[in-house]
């Protein structure tokens, strides 16, 4: 718990100087001598075989170092999936793939590879070389790839991947037993995670003839383990470094590249190969957000009860399995930690098509089948004629509530409190008056409201491990080192605070690294699963404690009096009972380094392994004025209220809101990978692809139900993925509660919403 | 082909021998190993390259650097006065929490710089306007428009932005 009034202050991060100075480096900033630039060949049919290559006009081109095909390389096969290893091999993600590959799943496929003295003479090489292909049917969905005679994606399984199903009671029995039964058909769409740095890696062979690879990766430490498989090395001969990073939001919670730059490296002679993808590259041919399907029935009584959910999911996994169910499996959990339920079925499969291969992004799940659950609850209030937000608390789990689907007891958690502080502080009720004026003519406006529940890390469902590391300085600041990473979320300026509060020093004696090391931080699985603050915090606070106890013990010996007595405070060494002052903690940390008698340099180290989890809650509250005429929605009012226990760093936390609320809304109105029939691509381009502009977002709103999280390190719960959990299904009810039109498939783009509109007979 | 340009960057005149076909980007990037401004698309789309030429923002990504001959130029890099203390934009964005993962703030910045000077006195709307080239996917923009209506608000009570200390040990 807060002590020392670090925590919960809003603090410049550490960072930011660097980065509107133009100094900070990421991973292609770094100068390199002779390196070579990578580029992939990528196929231009999304299911078939490569039959041949003709590469001799290739290899004849300027600059050309090597061409390499999928035979040049390691065969080994792996995974991308940014998961810690599974010491137990049937919970390890699918292997099912290689550095390259001649059998081609996925449009833009990794078919070959050229090295080249710089980029663009690798580019004029890939166009020069002759690809025959023979060609298999094309799966954009998954029922066209669970059909009978569909051909399987991958030869060693079938498509469905995966096929579970969770819950409790008898929802045939409760459907029946109900009121009224709702069944609704959802669809979400491919969203891509546009972090402004694409992906980009160098690697090469290092003085002590291991390898190490800069990169832009949210996963150190897994990215270590995840080359050494891939290209056939002990782990401990890979060293990944990670500098500031160009945003992540889980595309670099997969080792994409930098198994491919490591091995091109080792094949030509150990100089450092360069690989950095295009914008078209990233958006098309790395991850995105799995579309999923839902078929959903509710049971509701007249009395607001429910009786009954039933969900059966269908989640397009793409070309290969990646993070596969870890995300359409997710769904249950978070549906039984908001809704009273007497029975609930949650049905998923994961499937192989022949799409871009869905990953980690952002919410791992949670933003889907949040957009179909709490579409239809909003279905379910209206039919029984019940205010949206009235519906939601009375159904919420009670406090404390132990949910079976992951053993994790809801202690703390206030998705109610959130509803209430929403319909206040938003002006819902004059919000909803309003929009009553404008239900005829060509402005409609109409108010929505969702909810949502959000993890703090894996737990119990993963490995939850990390590690810190504290260094006393001579003037008494702190080095504090950590395997957890910055990504531009500021974790590492929350840290700081933790590490602060619980020594007793200001937060400007801590100090960060930009760069993360795999041979010198300890040991953490990385940024997903808003883990960090929660799991990594652990980790802060015990090797801050250890610190702490460390530097009383020696000022015992050196001032004589019993470590007990003493604390420290702002900075000084005082009498605990009442604060008087022993020794300027800097005096003291200059001895601890020269004094002849007492100098040994103090460190401090942890690593932890935690089993809980705290559950956040939250909800969007927005009104909307859709055009019918032309189907364009505008937001015009927007707010998130989110439950997420102690905020360490206030203006950090509203930045993350912000820029989750950003991505959420764009998930409802704007963004999504298109295909043709031939599974191409159409809009892997920031003018085609929507992410919002300043143009077209109004202003953010927020605010926070704080409260001291009984289990978290400093009372905190998750927060970083959680703002766009519910943004798009609170926009979706507000159309509806403008129009009277119930759209089920993001994004609510003009064309879509025109559609709907008039098959509804609305125009 | 290679052709012989005159500019003045940064407050420095500068000659150079530079391919005609090369980008203004890869001049400043590869050559002058000035990596404060970023590439995000390559073709125009995101401002992550943005430069300042002659009192006009411009892509540096598709701009030719034969045609920054004879003008004068600003990266990220000459906004810092040469005690290295931070231009009001940039401590603005600094204090109102403006920069997450920082690659766009540079373009971002120099963006917010050259409209300040053509519009002293913005109007949210106006600002907002102004900075829609330049694409950001970590902040929704919400406290970079915060900044730069902050900068404009106290030029206009001709208040100083109180400088960023973040001098250690104090």
């Amino acid at each position: 718990m807060a002590k020392n009034n670090v925590i919960g202050k809003t603090e410049q991060r550490w960072d930011a100087i660097a980065k509107v100075k133009g100094q900070a480096k990421f991973t292609a900033d770094f100068p390199i001598n002779h390196k070579l630039h990578a580029k992939i060949l990528r196929s231009t049919i999304a299911h078939g075989y490569v039959t041949a290559y003709d590469i001799t006009e290739a290899e004849q081109m300027p600059g050309v170092v090597k061409i390499f095909l999928p035979e040049d390389l390691p065969q080994n096969k792996f995974g991308t999936a940014g998961h810690p290893w599974s010491m137990v091999p049937a919970k390890r993600d699918i292997e099912d793939r290689t550095l390259l590959t001649r059998h081609v799943r996925v449009y833009g496929d990794d078919i070959a590879c050229v090295v080249a003295k710089t980029e663009l003479e690798a580019i004029r090489a890939l166009e020069k070389i002759k690809v025959t292909y023979e060609k298999y049917p094309v799966y954009l969905t998954p029922k066209a790839a669970m059909a009978d005679n569909a051909r399987r994606v991958h030869e060693e399984r079938d498509n469905v991947i995966a096929d579970t199903s969770v819950g409790y009671g008898d929802v045939a029995k409760e459907l029946k037993a109900a009121d009224y039964v709702i069944k609704e058909h959802f669809h979400t769409p491919m969203q891509q995670h546009v972090h402004m740095e694409n992906q980009v890696a160098v690697a090469w062979q290092s003085e002590d003839q291991r390898w190490t690879c800069i990169s832009s990766t949210q996963i150190p430490y897994i990215c270590r383990r995840i080359i050494g498989q891939a290209v056939g090395v002990p782990w401990s001969q890979i060293r990944v470094q990670k500098p500031f990073i160009g945003g992540g939001f889980g595309n670099k919670q997969e080792v994409i590249i930098e198994p491919l730059v490591v091995a091109l490296s080792m094949a030509c002679g150990g100089r450092p190969v360069e690989m950095n993808l295009t914008r078209e590259e990233s958006i098309a041919y790395t991850r995105t957000r799995h579309a999923i399907d839902y078929d959903l029935a509710v049971g509701v009584n007249k009395d607001g009860s429910i009786t009954a959910i039933d969900c059966n999911v269908y989640s397009n996994q793409g070309g290969y399995a990646s993070h596969g169910h870890a995300i359409g499996g997710k769904g249950g959990t978070f549906i039984n930690a908001l809704y009273k339920t007497e029975s609930l079925r949650y049905a998923a499969k994961t499937i192989y098509t022949n799409v871009a291969t869905a990953g980690a992004m952002r919410g791992y799940g949670i933003p889907q089948v949040m957009f179909a659950l709490e579409s239809i609850m909003d279905d379910a209030a209206e039919k029984i004629g019940m205010d949206p937000i009235d519906f939601r608390i009375q159904n919420r789990r009670p406090e404390g509530f132990l949910n079976t689907l992951s053993h994790v007891q809801q202690f703390n958690f206030k998705i109610d409190k959130c509803l209430q502080k929403g319909r206040e502080a938003f002006h819902w009720d004059e919000k909803l008056q309003d929009s009553l004026k404008y239900k005829t003519g060509s402005k409609r406006r109409g108010v929505g409201v969702a909810g949502f529940s959000y993890g703090s890390g894996t737990y119990p469902f993963g490995l939850e491990t990390a590690g810190a590391r504290l260094t006393l300085m001579p003037d008494a600041s702190f080095k504090l080192m950590l395997g957890a990473t910055e990504i531009g979320q500021g974790a590492d300026t929350a840290f700081s605070q933790m590490a602060a509060d619980t020594i007793g020093v200001g937060y400007d004696k801590i100090i960060r690294d930009a760069m993360s090391d795999t041979d010198i931080d300890p040991f953490d699985t990385g940024s997903y699963a808003s883990r960090q603050t929660y799991i990594t915090g652990f980790a802060v606070q015990e090797a801050a404690e250890k610190m702490k106890q460390k530097i009383l013990k020696r000022a015992s010996e050196m001032y004589d009096i019993r470590p007990e007595y003493m604390d420290i405070v702002d900075g000084n060494i005082v009498y605990s009972h009442n604060d008087q002052k022993i020794a300027d903690l800097a005096d003291f940390a200059m001895s601890s380094f020269y004094d002849m008698a007492h100098g040994r340099a103090i460190v401090a180290e942890s690593s932890v392994n935690i089993h809980n989890n705290s559950y956040a809650s939250g909800c969007t509250l927005a009104q909307v004025e859709v055009d019918i005429e032309t189907g364009q929605i505008e937001l015009l009012s927007v707010m998130n209220v989110h439950d997420s226990g102690k905020i360490i760093n206030p203006i950090l936390a509203e930045g993350q809101v912000d820029g989750g609320m950003a991505m959420g809304i764009a998930y409802g109105l704007s963004e999504g990978v298109r295909y043709n029939e031939a599974g191409k691509p159409l809009n892997n381009n920031l003018m085609d692809y929507k992410i919002p502009t300043t143009m077209d977002l109004p202003d953010l709103d927020h605010a926070f139900v704080e409260s001291e999280d009984p289990l978290g390190p400093y009372g905190n719960k998750s927060l970083g993925e959680n703002p766009l959990c519910s943004p798009a299904a609170a926009i979706r009810n507000a159309v509806k509660n403008a129009t009277g039109v119930a759209i089920n498939s993001n994004p609510l783009a003009s064309q879509h919403v025109f559609e709907q509109l008039k098959q509804a007979h609305v125009i | 082909m290679n052709q012989t340009i005159e500019f003045t960057l940064n407050g420095e005149t500068r000659h150079y021998s530079v391919d005609v076909r090369q980008s203004l980007l890869e001049l400043l990037r590869d050559e002058l190993a000035l990596t404060g401004t970023k590439e995000g698309c390559g073709v125009g789309e995101c401002g992550a390259c943005t430069v300042i030429v002659d009192g006009e923002t411009v892509d540096s990504c598709i701009y030719l650097a034969v045609w920054a001959d004879g003008k004068t130029l600003t990266t990220v890099e000459g906004l810092a006065a040469e005690d290295g203390s931070l231009s009001d934009v940039q401590t603005a964005y600094v204090q109102d929490g403006a920069v997450q993962c920082g690659f766009c703030i540079p373009g971002m910045v120099l963006s917010s710089t050259q409209f300040l000077e053509d519009n002293p006195t913005p109007t949210r709307p106006e600002i907002k306007r102004a900075l829609s080239g330049n694409m950001c996917r970590c902040t929704g923009y919400q406290k970079i428009v915060d900044a730069v209506a902050d900068v404009a608000e106290k030029r206009q009570e001709n208040a100083d932005i109180a400088p960023v200390n973040f001098t250690r040990h104090a």
